[in-house]
């Protein structure tokens, strides 16, 4: 039927202006937008949610972080000891109903030690992750925001001091300085923070010369206004994924310095400190290096699963690539 | 166009803004820029990519700090004001952006948006005075004042130039560089933008200087019609003078390039091309150029002459 029509043109029907008819569309009405309203937030969340990878890694976060804050106590109102409480006469005991996680050489009970030690570790990441967030941003800031000489001559400095090796300076720190939890953080913000001030001085650039900063500009906006309500809201995606994937960086450090005897002094437990605790015996206790060293490592993989989650969700673009 | 109260209200003089491209050599993005605009005119400028408008409206507004010459608003020279002298100043000069989609900051509401200006210039007492504004500007502007919650990711690109729109006149404004407003729309939707352009200049007594390389639309908007070429302004006149009638090459060449609406007269119309003189406008800082002055060739119709 339809190449018929195609074919035979005479029989086209003559369209005059009286075929048409106006449809009356009301403009304001066809321009009514039917989609839930989501904030920036909410859409993140949303696209964070559907990914399977990342939420096993905040869910076992949310798991070790509970744990670690109640695990001590419980085993404290079940059994009634403490990290520090030993029993000289039950060392290096297997995993039983009355040590969850057996006990170490002198006699402590490792779940306990364990729990309180990812504490420490995780006091440790979190804490050293912000002073980074904090002095990198501020730092990359200055430097992305009035560019020129200014930035010539902090990037410089970041840049002497990126290149002396960070160990060696932690190690100096801490031989000078008594060990302690506050020294740890400091040894490892004293260099950890220039990452996170290139991330932000690179944000910062690319975003300082977008026409919504101009237009902000343009109605005159003050150097606050520009860089707390435009540049650095929009740089927020990257930012907290470099925070998300420096947590763990610190803990491996912190790990590393306490198995290298560096790091808290016992009798408080770290994780690093009971892997070196245990490495004497560990063909014969391996109980006690597995429970803190599976913990790390878990801590560690969660951490990069949901870093990697949030830079797909923050991002949509840069998946895949 | 407007009403017209033959008062200069900008005056621009001697305007350069050169930048520093490294190894001694400058890019003279505007060069010697003279050219007045009458209290509710619309002065349209035309040119290719790259040939200084932007950056000749951007340091009108002192976006960008200039390099030599004065702009002056009702009598004043805004690049002698203070920082809080020239925040006030900006509530009588505002920008409407090329880009709808880079223009709105996406973190933030529509409400936000508009509402910034309100707040940084302190203009609305109470936030139910701010929201009545806001929902007065969206009025203004033909979008619905439910919107006011969304964000700009939601909106098409001809209703986010109306949100930028609504956003310039917030403070109430008597002067708007139009920078390229339409050329990132959709052809169906630039007619919208630009007849909303021409309402809120009658009900409003609004000046314009817009920008664009649509020649065409140009011409439909503005009163008179600037040329710029290589960061120099090269022609100057009233529309229909400028186009009935153009004399520097550059114009002619420009003018001939307009695509006609007929495909056998489009077809065997003539390009007049025109080469690059000199090489563009990168040079060594010292390295002179050729000096032209705009020379009134009949009244009120300027072109550059060599001296």
């Amino acid at each position: 039927m339809a190449n018929d029509n195609i074919t035979n043109k005479q029989s086209l029907p003559v369209v005059t202006a009286n075929d048409f008819e106006p449809v009356n569309i009301n403009e304001r009405e066809s321009e009514v937008i039917k989609r839930e309203s989501l904030t920036a937030w909410r859409d993140t969340w949303e696209r964070l949610r559907r990914n399977k990878v990342a939420m096993s890694g905040l869910v076992a976060l949310v798991v070790i972080i509970i744990a670690s804050i109640f695990g001590p106590y419980v085993a404290y109102w079940v059994h009634g000891y403490d990290y520090q409480t030993n029993d000289l006469m039950a060392t290096n005991q297997k995993p039983s109903a009355l040590h969850w996680f057996g006990t170490d050489d002198l006699g402590r009970d490792m779940f306990v030690r364990t729990w309180s030690g990812a504490r420490i570790s995780l006091i440790v990441g979190v804490a050293a992750a912000l002073i980074d967030l904090f002095i990198g941003v501020i730092y990359g800031g200055i430097m992305g925001y009035f560019g020129g000489r200014v930035d010539t001559i902090m990037n410089k400095f970041s840049e002497v001091l990126y290149a002396i090796p960070y160990l060696l300076v932690t190690i100096l720190l801490l031989v000078v300085f008594e060990p302690s939890l506050g020294t740890i953080i400091l040894a490892l913000t004293i260099t950890g923070w220039i990452n996170m001030s290139w991330i932000v001085r690179g944000e910062i650039m690319k975003l300082k010369n977008r026409e919504y900063v101009l237009a902000s500009r343009s109605m005159g906006a003050g150097t606050g206004r520009l860089l707390f309500r435009h540049l650095l809201p929009n740089a927020s995606g990257p930012i907290i994924v470099t925070l998300t994937l420096s947590v763990p960086n610190a803990i491996f450090a912190e790990s590393f310095l306490s198995f290298l005897g560096l790091g808290v002094q016992a009798p408080i437990s770290s994780l690093g400190s009971m892997v070196e605790n245990a490495l004497t015996g560990w063909m014969y206790y391996p109980w006690r290096m597995l429970f803190p060293a599976v913990l790390i490592s878990i801590i560690m993989l969660a951490f990069n699963l949901l870093g990697d989650g949030l830079r797909d969700a923050l991002d949509p673009s840069l998946k895949n690539k | 166009m407007g009403v017209m109260t033959g008062k200069n209200l900008i005056e621009v003089e001697g305007l350069k803004k050169y930048f520093n491209v490294g190894g001694g050599k400058v890019l003279k993005a505007v060069d010697n820029l003279n050219f007045f605009i009458r209290e509710g005119e619309t002065l349209g400028m035309v040119g290719e990519s790259g040939c200084g408008k932007s950056t000749a409206g951007r340091t009108i507004l002192r976006l960008y700090e200039p390099t030599g010459g004065s702009v002056r608003f009702n009598g004043t020279d805004i690049y002698k004001l203070s920082p809080g002298k020239m925040k006030a100043m900006r509530r009588d000069m505002q920008m409407i952006f090329q880009d709808p989609y880079a223009s709105l900051n996406p973190r933030f509401t529509v409400s936000d948006i508009i509402g910034e200006a309100l707040d940084i210039h302190k203009m609305a007492g109470s936030s139910g005075e701010r929201k009545k504004r806001i929902e007065e500007l969206l009025d203004l502007v033909g979008l619905n004042t439910d919107h006011a919650t969304r964000y700009p990711h939601e909106f098409s690109g001809g209703q986010r130039q109306r949100i930028g729109i609504a956003r310039a006149l917030a403070v109430n404004p008597k002067f708007i560089i139009c920078d390229e407003p339409i050329s990132a729309l959709d052809v169906s939707i630039q007619a919208q933008v630009v007849n909303l352009l021409q309402e809120l200049q009658d009900r409003l007594g609004l000046t314009y200087l817009f920008i664009a390389h649509d020649l065409s639309m140009v011409k439909h908007i503005s009163d008179r019609v600037a040329v710029m070429y290589l960061g120099k302004m090269v022609e100057l006149a009233d529309s229909e003078e400028l186009y009935s009638n153009p004399i520097h090459p550059y114009t002619k060449s420009l003018l001939s390039a307009i695509p006609v609406p007929d495909p056998e007269i489009e077809s065997q119309k003539k390009r007049i091309l025109m080469s690059a003189e000199g090489g563009g406008p990168i040079r060594s800082a010292d390295e002179k150029t050729e000096e032209t002055s705009l020379v009134e060739v009949s009244p009120g119709h300027w072109v550059a002459m060599p001296h």
